[in-house]
């Protein structure tokens, strides 16, 4: 075998998530009252939008998400120690192409000045050629004329498969006895139920502006590079699974927990209530930076003194990945609990309920199959209120220095390490930049998405 | 009130227990006080005196809840939980790895922390519920659908673009006032508040706007409003006189339970502006691994939460006069 997989404790986690995603899908689509709420959220304009653009980052992201250790050259059938993802081998080339130190976007010169020795023996201090950053060019002066070359291509390129994709969506969506024409007539009018015209849309702009990054970073730096030289579009799409994992495994790893404790404490109330009333206020009295400091910092000391616990670098960072995962699921598992809880207090006088109770159903039963289902709503409008203020927090985590590990590659590490930056002159201002863009584009989608699935799925706002 | 006040308080006591609980399982049961002691003293090339002597100093040299080496009431007491614990509710922190007295520093850097927090925390109030009001009055234009729009734009940006953004212009473009800093005196001081005051309140404008629209619009569609419509009253009175004042409730649920955490700061805007305060008091504890700051910082904190739970119901029997006290 040409490499060895690897597993790492959240990839599993992820193809948890992605397997219980297509299997609620699968189940949802069979029954109506599962399916209606999530035909509101289709035919809301944003909403479709923001899926085409979320789609988009979790693609990157689940590319991320399968490991191996690559077989090394040489033929003695050992494996290389290094970790590496399907995102490293297809961006290969941004990867290795680094640089000495900072380049300005599509810069053909480095940052700083170094003393070059010319051909004819002469010496002096400028800025050299960087040596990947345009470096096709034989004169940096037609830089212009060949970014513009290239993006014109790339955008054409773009264009293309957006064509595809709407051939193949035109053929899929068309009915017994109609011309591909008039099909793409009732998407351009919204005629059609969900507004094939603001997703077509986007998912134009998406693939546009993916095609030119992947064109052009072939030739440039996209985004520059860092203080060590490496590819900063690289770094930032390597972000993309940090921010979808604190985003989604935060509250799901917790779930379970969230679940059982807010329906048995709404549902026998009494002492096992108190029990659980007691357990989230106390940990909800403590602020949950505090919390996620005081865990993350046993955490370390733990991961100081038993070196022998974990491999590599990398098993080591989604360790302490997974574990800042579950300690903000802490916090933000007592929230949920309480809505369940107030929830359950209502349901438990049903009538239904009532009429299981005097059947002679177990308690087991009547949460699992009576009350589970009926706070399900609650649940899903909670994971995806949730999911933006997450990948917000885990920057902040990282800034104060108790996020993610500092080996692994984040929106919050990135800006970390570049605030400084700002105060160089020339300003060092891609590397924020680019990490605030990647980080507003993924949150600003999830906000939209999930204002859509609030108002579909809270009876309250169904009027 | 008295007595439900005192209740409450006695309520607070398990809580802290618990709390008290939870770092101790953190410090002491993931790592025991070897563990810590050979972190601080660094990790290799540590003797097992010198370890002794450090648990020595700190009193971590007993055992950790159970004492079966000493007599009657002491096999509970005489323990490193106990003793622990029981400072911790005299208000007694101990002291930082430096040496230095925990609460004496944390009484010199609360203020600090109050001279940013607090101003960020009435403008920012005023700041979001005006700019409610005014969504809330244009309901249903262009105005209120755009502005809601920002508001969605603004919450999906991280605060720390907001903290670098504003710096880079005001301080770095514009030359206004200093980039950080802090300096205790009167209206010099001025200065350097402002940059993290605005950079506070703004940070907070869409998620607070909208959360407060939403109320604003829930009160619009009761039926007093209708009537006092019905009574001919103007627009402005309508939503400056009954629906401000029924908004307000639920508003004071989010708003009183922070006002007690303002002593204790913001980490990002006191570490960014270099105001020296409790916030950057707990950043310098978590990057130096200082446990005791940190533990204390944490029991501090869940103090003055628990304080604010109960000014929240206070609050609301003041301005609901359907709840009452008991």
């Amino acid at each position: 075998m040409p490499f060895q997989l690897v597993f790492l404790w959240t990839d599993v986690l992820i193809y948890v998530l992605l397997a219980a995603v297509i299997g609620f899908g699968l189940y949802a689509a069979r029954h109506e009252h599962l399916r209606a709420p999530w035909r509101l959220v289709a035919r809301r304009p944003l909403a479709a939008a923001a899926a085409v653009v979320l789609a988009a980052y979790a693609a990157v992201g689940l590319l991320d998400s399968f490991h191996f250790h690559a077989r090394l050259a040489g033929g003695d059938g050992r494996y290389s120690a290094e970790v590496r993802s399907l995102l490293d081998v297809l961006a290969a080339p941004l990867r290795a192409r680094t640089e000495k130190t900072y380049s300005a976007p599509f810069a053909t010169h480095a940052y700083t000045k170094e003393t070059v020795e010319h051909p004819d023996g002469r010496v002096a201090r400028e800025y050299p050629r960087l040596e990947h950053g345009g470096a096709h060019l034989e004169d940096p002066g037609g830089r212009a004329a060949d970014i513009a070359a290239r993006a014109a291509l790339a955008t054409l390129a773009g264009l293309g498969l957006w064509a595809v994709a709407v051939a193949g969506l035109v053929a899929l969506r068309r009915r017994r006895g109609e011309t591909p024409a008039s099909v793409w007539r009732r998407f351009a009018r919204g005629e059609d139920e969900i507004p094939w015209r603001t997703l077509l849309v986007t998912l134009g702009v998406v693939l546009v502006l993916a095609a030119n990054a992947v064109g052009l970073s072939f030739y440039y730096h996209v985004f520059g590079t860092d203080q060590v030289g490496q590819d900063v579009f690289y770094r930032s799409l390597k972000s993309v699974r940090t921010g979808l994992v604190i985003g989604t495994l935060t509250t799901l790893v917790m779930l379970p927990f969230a679940l059982l404790f807010g329906i048995a404490a709404g549902y026998f109330r009494g002492w096992v209530d108190n029990i659980i009333q007691y357990f989230y206020t106390t940990l909800n009295s403590i602020p949950w930076v505090l919390l996620v400091a005081a865990s993350i910092l046993s955490l370390q000391v733990y991961m100081a003194n038993n070196p022998e616990a974990f491999n590599t670098t990398a098993e080591r960072a989604d360790m302490r990945l997974l574990f800042l995962c579950l300690i903000m699921g802490v916090t933000s598992w007592t929230g949920l609990c309480r809505l369940l809880r107030g929830e359950t207090f209502k349901l438990r006088e049903g009538d239904y309920v009532q009429a299981a109770r005097a059947l002679g159903a177990s308690h087991g039963a009547i949460m699992a199959r009576h009350l589970l289902p009926n706070v399900m709503h609650i649940v899903l409008i909670t994971v995806v209120l949730d999911f933006s203020s997450l990948v917000l927090a885990e920057a902040v985590l990282s800034y104060v220095g108790v996020g993610v590990d500092p080996t692994m590659e984040s929106w919050g590490n990135m800006i970390n390490g570049a605030r400084l930056e700002m105060a160089r002159e020339p300003m060092v201002w891609w590397s924020l930049t680019a990490a605030f863009v990647f980080m507003f584009g993924l949150v600003l989608a999830a906000n939209l998405f999930a204002d859509a699935v609030r108002d579909a799925f809270d009876p309250r706002l169904r009027k | 009130m008295i007595a439900y006040i005192v209740r409450r308080l006695l309520h607070a006591v398990p809580i802290l227990v618990g709390v008290n609980l939870i770092t101790f399982a953190l410090f002491f049961f993931v790592n025991s006080p070897d563990d810590m002691a050979r972190i601080h003293l660094g990790v290799k090339r540590v003797t097992p005196e010198a370890i002794a002597k450090w648990k020595e100093d700190r009193g971590f040299n007993r055992p950790l809840f159970y004492n079966a080496a000493a007599a009657g009431a002491d096999k509970v007491a005489d323990t490193i939980f106990f003793r622990h614990s029981v400072r911790l509710f005299a208000g007694d922190f101990g002291r930082s790895e430096d040496g230095r007295d925990i609460r004496r520093e944390i009484f010199q850097r609360m203020w600090p922390s109050v001279a940013i927090a607090l101003p960020t925390f009435a403008v920012g109030i005023l700041v979001y519920i005006t700019f409610a009001m005014l969504l809330a009055f244009f309901r249903g234009t262009y105005l209120d659908a755009w502005g809601v729009v920002a508001c969605v734009g603004m919450m999906s940006v991280s605060t720390l673009f907001y903290v670098i953004g504003g710096q880079y212009l005001v301080s770095k473009l514009w030359h206004l006032v200093p980039i950080s800093g802090y300096d205790a005196g009167g209206l010099h001081a001025l200065k350097f508040l402002a940059l993290p005051v605005i950079v506070g309140v703004v940070s907070g404008v869409g998620s607070s706007t909208r959360l407060y629209r939403s109320f604003f619009l829930e009160e619009i569609g009761k039926d007093y409003v209708r009537t006092a419509r019905a009574k001919g009253l103007s627009e402005p009175r309508v939503l400056f006189r009954h629906v401000l004042g029924n908004a307000l409730i639920p508003i004071l649920t989010g708003v009183v339970v922070v006002i007690p955490l303002l002593f204790v700061g913001s980490l990002i805007m006191e570490s960014f502006f270099g105001i020296p305060g409790l916030g950057s008091y707990t950043i310098d504890a978590i990057t130096s691994q200082d446990f005791f700051v940190v533990r204390a910082m944490v029991f501090l904190g869940a103090v003055l939460y628990i304080v604010g739970l109960i000014l929240t119901d206070i609050s609301y029997s003041l301005a609901d006069p359907r709840v009452r006290l008991e």
